[in-house]
């Protein structure tokens, strides 16, 4: 086989895992915005909260102990234990229902029946708030996230396809264990929304409001399990991305990655989250490995995810499994 | 009684002589993706001004008074910055960022304010009759690049032949800097040069690294900054590249580049335009004096740390031009102007940087009005992941003047003659 052709595959093959990590972000758009028709500009700085709240949780930081150092001149920085990955992890799921249920106490139930561009305001607001946050109260150094994931080449991968092809494959761990992550994660919310009484009532309230509650689902309770949901998601991406980077700052800017996939998924759809991820993934990898970078110069990814999006939203504005909108007058 | 106490008051404000200062503004970025090198960085240059108050109760008896001003690292901010404390008195501008630096100049020219672009910025700077309120030293992103590649021609008998050569760089101003460089560099020793972009942030590089892996150069530079860096020698782990051929320029060699991927960057190189030594005595009396009675201008936690350690001696290069400012027009109390002059003489000697508590902290070097750049040197450092400390691996290292100078007048006189500038030294 040519060597072109093999590069290519596995150009391919890392895109789509690549993919995975976008449609982790995206998932959490999608979520709220089927809900309750809220863009939620904050969600990469959910993902970025909760991965900082579980480090902190893990290694036993305090919080907001600048503050409380400054305030009462204590020196104080960490309790002296460190937490269990997993009971980490639960415990950050809990701090991320909590800050569900803030925000719809102080945000959203006092937006209720307001413009959508009101709510997509108070989602900017409660980003930068939200990231003002998680620097008080972690701190804004770059932690090191240790969940026990594997990262780095498979080799079993690499060996099998020498054998095969004469080119060893690359595909990160990490990459395989976001992959199979996403379709339990997808898994999970397709039988939740289908076979539970909230899972139902979740989907009463996005299909139509005003129906849901004439039949009694509180739309408070409604938004505060989306929000958790979408905080759960959050925690997850952030996991992944974290996993690579170690848990920083800037984790907040791969809502940026997720965008070109909500444009061309839909903003409605679990499954176009997920096949969006997939087409930008592959798209942005085989363009700059054929065109960006022996013709362009390179870094083509960010733009050419973009340009892919809005090319398939000429053809189809709702995106590929995104719900038609039809006004009626 | 009340009214006699009042003018009282006011009578003694008014005999009372005003209180010069020398204002030093201090562009920070505590907050963003960025933030993990802003505040070391800040931290440093801040807490030895604090020394310097507490200590010698300034310079030459003025107290100086710092101005932070955060920037995010973003150019409009950063500018906004130079905009609203100019005003202040400040003395000189540190905006630790490339692309806030391509906006300052015009205006720091216009207003005759000086900038230090510390190993950053506008690399032909370095010509001081071009740019007289511009200095870079002790060495710029040109030196840099030629540094690394004379410690590659050290590691291959002085020869580069048929070599390949990949740059991992950051798609933007900062990043594209070395590649003039590097290309006249790769004409003269006949290695190849590879240019890789990586897009702001950086968070998403397997193109790059598979690229790297199908191709395996002998050697990858890079020019990064932020989570660029991070991810950046991750996946160089991920694809099993051998971290001694991984050379990260200064700007990608702090601790927080290299801790989250753990033991697999054990190994890796970068250059650094200071030595670190956490056992400086300057560390020591900032601890004491600054640290402890909670002057810091952050926990303390950072002190001896790569980039603290660099914002502290961009401090002290700082204090030691107000210094020879004060020396040479005999005041205290500077202006902007005078400023340039103490920066123009500035001479950093062994003798010197060891009476600062800071031995070979850094080159010795001596500026002058025409060479703005300092001598240019730079090191190799490599990370001992299980020390988690980077460790010196060479001496400073000259870099190829006969390469760099003439780039320097090209690029520097083009300059002048798009701007109207007939060049000579400030007057």
């Amino acid at each position: 086989m040519p060597d072109q052709l093999l590069f290519g595959m596995e150009v391919a093959l890392n895109g789509l895992m690549a993919g995975v990590m976008y449609s982790l972000v995206a998932l959490g758009f999608v979520l709220i915005f089927k809900a309750s028709g809220i863009f939620n500009y904050a969600q990469g700085v959910m993902a970025l909260f909760a991965a900082m709240t579980l480090v902190g949780i893990q290694n036993g930081q305090v919080p907001f102990a600048h503050l409380i150092n400054a305030t009462l001149g204590t020196d104080i920085h960490n309790f002296g234990w460190t937490v269990p990955a997993l009971a980490a992890i639960l415990l950050t799921v809990v701090v991320m229902a909590i800050f569900a249920w803030l925000v719809n106490k102080f945000v959203f139930s006092h937006l209720v029946n307001q413009e959508p561009i009101i709510l997509f305001m108070a989602t900017i607001g409660l980003a930068y708030f939200l990231e003002g946050v998680a620097d008080l109260m972690w701190g804004s150094e770059i932690k090191t996230l240790d969940v026990g994931l594997p990262q780095g080449i498979n080799d079993w991968l690499e060996t099998t396809t020498f054998d095969a092809v004469g080119y060893g494959f690359f595909i990160d761990n990490l990459d395989i264990v976001a992959t199979i992550i996403a379709a339990l994660l997808v898994l999970g919310l397709i039988l939740f929304s289908q076979y539970t009484k909230q899972g139902r009532a979740l989907r009463a309230v996005a299909d139509d409001h005003q129906a849901a509650l004439s039949v009694g689902i509180s739309l408070n309770f409604i938004w505060v399990l989306v929000w958790s949901i979408a905080g759960f998601v959050a925690l997850v991406a952030g996991i992944m991305w974290g996993a690579k980077s170690g848990v920083q700052f800037s984790l907040s800017l791969i809502a940026l990655k997720a965008l070109p996939v909500l444009m061309l998924g839909g903003f409605t759809s679990i499954p176009g989250a997920i096949i969006g991820g997939l087409i930008i993934g592959v798209g942005e990898k085989l363009f700059e490995f054929a065109i960006g970078a022996p013709y362009l110069g390179g870094a083509t990814e960010n733009w050419f995810a973009y340009v892919l999006a809005l090319i398939f939203l000429v053809f189809r504005p709702q995106g590929l499994f995104g719900e038609k909108i039809i006004e009626r007058v | 009684m009340k009214k006699l106490g009042t003018l009282t008051v006011a009578a003694l404000c008014a005999a009372a002589p005003a209180m010069a200062e020398l204002v030093i503004p201090d562009l920070s970025y505590r907050t963003g993706p960025y933030a993990a090198g802003g505040i070391p960085f800040s931290d440093g240059y801040q807490d030895y001004f604090t020394l310097l108050n507490e200590r010698d109760g300034g310079i030459g008896g003025e107290p100086i008074r710092v101005i932070e001003c955060e920037t995010g690292y973003n150019t409009e901010k950063g500018v906004e910055c130079y905009e609203s404390t100019k005003g202040e008195g400040a003395l000189v501008y540190q905006p630790l960022s490339t692309g806030i630096t391509y906006q300052l100049i015009p205006k720091a020219e216009a207003d005759g304010i000086p900038i230090h672009t510390m190993g950053y910025g506008r690399t032909s700077a370095v010509n001081g009759e071009v740019f007289n309120n511009v200095f870079n030293y002790p060495a710029n992103y040109w030196d840099a690049a030629s540094v690394a590649v004379n410690y590659l021609l050290e590691q291959n008998d002085g020869s580069l032949d048929g070599k390949t050569i990949a740059l991992v760089y950051h798609n933007s101003a900062y990043g594209k800097e070395p590649i003039r460089t590097l290309n006249a560099l790769g004409e003269k020793h006949g290695f190849e040069l590879t240019e890789i972009a990586v897009d702001h942030p950086g968070q998403e590089q397997k193109s790059q690294w598979l690229q790297i892996r199908r191709e395996r150069p002998d050697y990858v530079l890079m020019w990064g900054w932020g989570v660029m860096n991070q991810v950046a020698i991750q996946e160089a782990a991920n694809v099993r590249y051998p971290m001694d051929q991984f050379i990260g320029n200064w700007w990608a060699g702090a601790e927080h580049d290299v801790t989250p991927a753990g033991d697999a960057a054990d190994g890796y190189l970068s250059l650094n335009m200071n030595t670190i030594n956490p056992d400086y005595p300057v560390f020591e009396e900032i601890r004491a004096q600054v640290i402890e009675p909670g002057m810091g201008a952050g926990d303390g936690s950072n002190v001896g740390k790569v980039l603290y350690t660099r914002g502290m001696y961009a401090a002290m290069l700082a204090a030691e031009a107000i210094a020879k400012a004060q020396e040479i027009h005999g005041v205290t109390d500077i202006t902007p102007a005078q400023m340039r002059d103490g920066m123009a003489a500035l001479e950093m000697t062994e003798t010197r940087m060891k009476e600062l508590g800071a031995p070979n902290i850094g080159p010795v070097f001596a500026v002058s009005c025409q060479n703005h750049g300092g001598s240019g040197e730079g090191l190799v450092q490599r990370w001992n992941a299980s020390a988690g400390a980077f460790e010196p691996l060479t001496g400073f290292i000259t870099p190829d003047a006969s390469i760099i100078e003439p780039l320097v007048q090209e690029d520097s006189l083009a300059y002048a003659a798009e701007n109207n500038i007939t060049p000579a030294c400030a007057e």
